[in-house]
């Protein structure tokens, strides 16, 4: 096993800058997703791991031993590619032991090894047959059992679950993450889909246009998102944004001209970063964070309902923020059981404790002043 | 309501019931799009199969008269002492090209397409090798003529003489060696261009992940590329072997079949006897024999390759 540290990794295509300055700290055995919309650089930084890619500039570590000029196959990684790049021409059986012929293993311990993770990933019954014959999830298992077969030091995995179905998703998910627990191997999962990187992972990088935005849980980056891009993509409807004045004394006046009394210690912090008077500001909400009501309350804001949709245990509400609704829009979820109309009028009241709040510059104004720019320490599993 | 859906679902149905358009329908219209094709089989390949056919039952000369005369023609060709050298020649100089068309192309083609990162090298070098294809076959057998000139004015003499070497006389000391080379090196760019594409069309992941999995370069090419231009590499082995059995234009601009008919294969044996000699419906029996090998070797070629699988794969 090895812990993987990437030092101002910096990848051009021509001038396409696929990933700039990354810098990411990976503990031995630590289970870490890579995040991000579509072209942000995920397979590139994951290509540039594994040897196949050279990085344009920095420096990849691991165990502390710099690997730049290691050859892929010297590398001890273990690669499941977005498309599985099964080899079409072997068996299931041959395309796992592929990794262990390369390296002359004997044989009765390549019949051993395949079929010893064959059987983790229940695939015993398919190492006859070819590629072609097998289905999307069982050629993922396959894939995922030649990565295995050869026990890398580090499991990387593009995109594993993005070609099966939202079921076998839900159980592959519990599955690889019950097998990295098991095997301790230090994996970095790619993925664009946040359930899966929010779920699998004890940390999570988030990349957008090849830069790093916050590396951190999924509980903290959930909670104290770091900046507007994480704030936005992070979380399921997503968060309510908009735009806000700083009022000194701890209030914010919201669209409309209403104003929202800060908590004393939010209240304090940014009275501690000197904002001008009138500042604009960006206020973030979770849909989840609000609480309907039905008669004006003194920490509420009306609104008007234009849309109610059912998603399954949850009512997702769109609202027009303001007294006559033509403020901005916003979405807040509530109890199935809740009748709404459209056209009604309700009182929105956030939770005090869960604003988020954004500086000009994008970045959360929530963490104290030294905390700026955390480094955060390595879980462990 | 529904009487306008009626009303218009009928007026969709309606123009396919004219007698026109059951005319129409009736037409075998896949006749017609194979037609062209037939048409050049036919005129091309038939026809003067069957001419030649004919031809090889009489005794025409140059003065175009003719009569049947059976067999004799076949008689004679059994009879023939130059046969044996012939044939003997015929192998040697299809399976040395053959060898070098598919090695030499498959060489080129890992080169310039897997071992060459450069795209722009790649297609650089392959464009290079493609000039003998595009150039006229009488200037490509000139500088090959130049090349192995006796004199030492030719280009390998001028290399032997590099070394001190005196000159040689290559096409008569070497006349199949030379032969085999004019084309072997045209040749190879044929298989050169199939399996660069063949190449290219790999998913490039495969690579990848056998590099990953521990694959060094050449373990690249053994293990995912080589079994994966399986048929390209069968394709363009039965293409070239049929088309060396019947080419000879190049061994007549070159050595002519010569010295002493070392290098004169079973095509251009046909057309001497046929055009130089004046033996026309001898020359069609020596052609006769000739497609009728090739057809057997084709058709056991393809039996052996599995044409059929090859044609499921495609589909
Ligand atoms: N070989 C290449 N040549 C040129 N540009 C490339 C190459 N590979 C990737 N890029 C560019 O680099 C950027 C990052 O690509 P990358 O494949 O890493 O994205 P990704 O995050 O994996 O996206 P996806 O989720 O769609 O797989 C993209 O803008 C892409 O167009
Ligand atoms: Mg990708």
């Amino acid at each position: 096993m090895a812990s993987i540290r990437l030092e101002h990794l910096t990848k051009r295509f021509g001038n396409v800058v696929a990933v700039d300055d990354l810098n990411l700290e990976i503990a031995d055995g630590e289970f870490v997703a890579l995040l991000g919309p579509s072209g942000c650089g995920k397979t590139t930084t994951l290509l540039m791991i594994a040897g196949i890619y050279e990085p344009t500039e920095g420096k990849i570590y691991f165990d502390d031993v710099c690997v730049n000029d290691v050859a892929p196959k010297d590398r001890y990684v273990g690669l499941v590619f977005q498309s599985y790049a099964l080899y079409p021409h072997m068996s299931v059986f041959d395309n796992i032991a592929f990794p262990l012929r390369l390296n002359k293993t004997p044989r009765a311990e390549i019949e051993r090894r395949v079929r010893e993770v064959a059987k983790l990933a229940q695939i015993e019954n398919l190492l006859d047959r070819r590629p072609a014959q097998l289905s999307g999830g069982q050629q993922q298992r396959v894939a995922l059992c030649r990565a295995l077969v050869k026990e890398p030091e580090v499991l990387l995995l593009d995109e594993p679950l993005s070609n099966l179905d939202a079921r076998l998703r839900i159980e592959t998910r519990a599955e690889i993450k019950r097998l990295q627990k098991e095997l301790g191997i230090t994996t970095i999962l790619v993925t664009h889909d946040q359930i899966e990187a929010l779920s699998m992972a004890d940390r999570v990088a988030v990349m957008h246009q090849g830069v790093l935005q916050q590396y951190t849980t999924p509980e903290e980056l959930y909670n104290r998102p770091a900046n507007l891009f994480v704030a936005s993509f992070i979380g399921d409807p997503p968060m309510n944004l908009f735009e806000v004045r700083y009022r000194r004394g701890g209030e914010l006046e919201l669209p409309g001209g209403r104003a929202l009394r800060l908590p004393e210690p939010l209240a304090r912090r940014l009275e501690a970063r000197r904002l001008e008077e009138g500042a604009t500001l960006t206020l973030g909400l979770r849909p989840e964070d609000v609480e309907l009501s039905e008669t004006e309350t003194p920490e509420g804001f009306p609104a008007e309902v234009y849309l109610a949709e059912t998603l399954g245990g949850d009512l997702l509400v769109h609202f027009r923020l303001g007294d006559g609704g033509d403020g901005p829009r916003l979405r807040a979820l509530t109890d199935p059981e809740r009748r709404v109309t459209m056209g009604q009028r309700l009182w929105l009241v956030p939770d005090p404790n869960k604003l988020h709040l954004f500086g000009p510059d994008g970045r959360s104004l929530l963490a104290e002043a030294e905390e700026e720019a955390p480094v955060p320490h390595p879980q462990r599993a | 309501m529904r009487a306008a859906v009626e009303q218009r679902a009928r007026a969709y149905r309606a123009p396919l019931n004219t007698p026109r358009t059951r005319l129409l329908r009736r037409f075998p219209t896949h006749w017609l799009f194979l037609l062209p094709m037939l048409l050049l089989v036919v005129v091309f390949f038939f026809v003067p199969v069957i001419l030649n056919l004919i031809l090889a039952f009489t005794d025409m000369t140059l003065s175009l008269r003719w009569e049947f005369v059976g067999l004799k023609n076949y008689v004679k060709f059994l009879q023939d002492p130059l046969i044996p050298q012939i044939a003997k020649n015929t192998l040697v100089y299809v399976s040395a090209t053959l060898s070098i068309n598919v090695i030499f192309g498959l060489f080129l083609a890992l080169l310039t397409t897997y071992f060459v990162k450069r795209e722009n090298v790649g297609l650089a070098f392959r464009s290079l090798w493609l000039l003998p294809r595009m150039t006229p076959p009488v200037v490509y057998a000139l500088l090959w003529i130049w090349m192995t000139d006796p004199t030492e004015y030719g280009l390998l003499n001028m290399m032997l003489q590099a070394f001190g070497l005196p000159p040689l006389s290559w096409r008569t000391e070497y006349p199949m060696a030379t032969i085999i080379l004019v084309n072997g090196m045209v040749g190879a760019s044929f298989g050169m261009i199939i399996f660069s594409a063949a190449i290219k069309s790999i998913p490039v992941d495969y690579i990848r992940a056998a590099k990953v999995d521990g694959a060094s370069d050449l373990g690249v090419v053994r293990w995912v590329i080589l079994p994966l231009l399986k048929w390209p590499l069968m394709f363009v082995t039965t293409w070239q072997t049929l088309s060396l059995l019947a080419s000879y234009e190049y061994i007549l601009l070159v050595t002519q079949g010569g010295p002493n008919h070392r290098s004169e294969v079973w095509s251009l044996y046909a057309y001497y006897k046929a055009f130089a000699s004046g033996q026309y419906g001898y020359g069609a029996a020596i052609a006769m024999v000739l497609v009728a090998v090739a057809v057997i070797i084709a058709l056991l070629m393809l039996r052996i390759f599995g044409f059929r699988r090859l044609m499921e794969l495609m589909r």
